[in-house]
């Protein structure tokens, strides 16, 4: 099977800042991609590039040997029904209940029917175990909860990847659990996965594939305990080390 | 001498009054479709058209209304239009009001968090559903308050279009005191009508910003 992502010499700056510096980097179907690294690495605005939110200068992205192309409005929500996006602040709409929150893309974009997108929805809800909590208002969850219906909301699209930016950032530390159960058991129901992420233990857990961003670009790569028991460059050795104190 | 009595005062102001009225109404609406237009032209990503509309919204905030309506007037009728009174001061409220809730309104509309846009985006969402089914109604609960207040500085802003001689509440006033010799009387009864009809519109903006607020918890 051919590559679902495909990055290849990715460069993106902020005006005189230069974030990523030549990014290359295949994720396979069902792929579950950990990526770490200081703040400032670029990980989150690769993150960004892959969907779209952010224009690259240089490079190409093709998702399913499609490329990104920004100047094309249809391609653009081509791209985006295939990439869903998890971000640190939840971001579900705060004037629209849980339900409301997971159908409305659906609806719009794919031109789901009314029954089919509520049932749909329930049973999106009920997959991060929140079935109860259809009518209810994102402001009346707790973080844990609004994220798992960003979860269900990114899902209602059936993208054929899953980008989480730093999801478990903004949560309190008794909340991170539940979130990251329900990100498990999308590992191992086959999604594809790539996830930003400060919660080393979990990316060893449940990652195929262990990122390490350093200045912009993939500085090592690897299986989880690979890149554990012997990270080849002092960077990653000192980034290691750095969470253990 | 004709003797006038209070209440003849008071009819020939209200008779006025709906000119007032009406003007407001003029100015309000049709500087909200316009004051609109300027918002979804501000914020589509064309640099030019936000450019253009910041300029439009920059010389009508930076000018007073009353030069506004006086531009109208004779400035219109350089050109070989011939204009009426009512026609100028509807257009010079209907331009001025337009910029101002076009202003208010991209306030509104960049208070939305941007991770709302991100978001909606992210779901591939178009640009216009994006604004219609996430960002708008979010702006519209924050956009309420302002808007009514607005509204009340429009009513009161239809007394300059006295000057080019439309005669609404405050020319009436103006008219009836050189007729009465009362000026007292007259001015006070108009201000009395000006208040009564900014009132109410103030005690509703507290109400709907009060249910909106209720709706949304």
């Amino acid at each position: 099977m051919p590559p679902i992502v495909e990055i290849a010499g990715l460069y993106k700056s902020f005006g005189e800042t230069q974030v990523l510096r030549g990014v290359d980097l295949n994720v396979e179907p069902g792929e579950v991609i950990a990526i770490i690294g200081r703040s400032g690495s670029g990980k989150s605005t690769l993150l960004r590039c892959i969907n779209g939110l952010e224009r690259f200068d240089s490079g190409a992205i093709l998702i399913k040997n499609k490329q990104i192309d920004h100047d094309s409005a249809a391609a653009m929500r081509e791209l985006r029904q295939q990439v869903g996006m998890i971000f640190q602040s939840f971001n579900l709409f705060p004037h629209l209940n849980v339900g409301r929150n997971i159908m409305l893309a659906p609806k719009l974009v794919k031109k789901r029917a009314a029954q089919q997108g509520e049932e749909q929805a329930r049973a999106l809800l009920a997959r991060v175990g929140l079935e109860e909590k259809f009518d209810a208002m994102p402001d009346r969850l707790s973080g844990g909860q609004q994220q798992r219906v960003a979860i269900a909301r990114a899902l209602a699209m059936e993208p054929a990847v899953l980008l989480c930016d730093e999801i478990t950032s903004a949560l309190d530390p008794e909340l991170v659990g539940e979130v990251l159960r329900v990100v498990e058991s999308l590992a191992r129901d086959g999604m594809t996965l790539m996830m930003v992420t400060h919660e080393i233990g979990f990316a060893r857990k449940i990652a195929d594939r262990l990122i390490f961003m350093h200045q912009g670009k993939v500085h090592e790569m690897g299986p989880p305990e690979e890149l554990f028991a012997n990270p080849r460059t002092p960077e990653l050795r000192q980034f290691l080390s750095s969470l253990h104190s | 001498m004709v003797e006038f009595t209070l209440w003849d005062i008071l009819r020939n102001l209200l008779l006025a009054a709906r000119w007032t009225v009406g003007l407001s109404l003029v100015a309000f609406i049709g500087g909200g479709l316009v004051g609109f237009a300027l918002l979804i032209a501000r914020l589509t990503p064309s640099r030019g058209a936000r450019r253009l509309v910041s300029f439009y919204v920059q010389l009508f905030q930076g000018t007073p209304l009353l030069i506004q309506l006086f531009l109208a007037y004779f400035g219109l009728a350089l050109f070989g239009i011939q204009t009426s009174a009512w026609t100028a001061a509807a257009l010079a409220l209907t331009a001025y009001t337009s910029a101002f809730l076009s202003e208010i309104w991209f306030g509104c509309v960049a208070s939305v968090p941007r991770g709302q846009w991100e978001a909606a985006r992210s779901l591939a969402l178009t640009f216009g559903e994006q604004l219609r089914h996430v960002i708008l109604p979010q702006a519209l609960n924050i956009a309420i308050p302002p808007t009514v207040g607005f509204l009340v500085q429009v009513i009161k802003g239809t007394a300059l279009a006295s000057v080019i001689g439309f005669v609404e509440l405050t020319k009436a006033g103006g008219m009836i005191t050189n007729a009465t010799f009362r000026p007292f009387t007259v001015y006070a009864a108009v201000a009395l009508i000006y208040f009564a009809l900014c009132y109410p519109i103030s005690l509703t903006a507290r109400a709907l910003e009060r249910t909106l607020h209720a709706a949304h918890r």
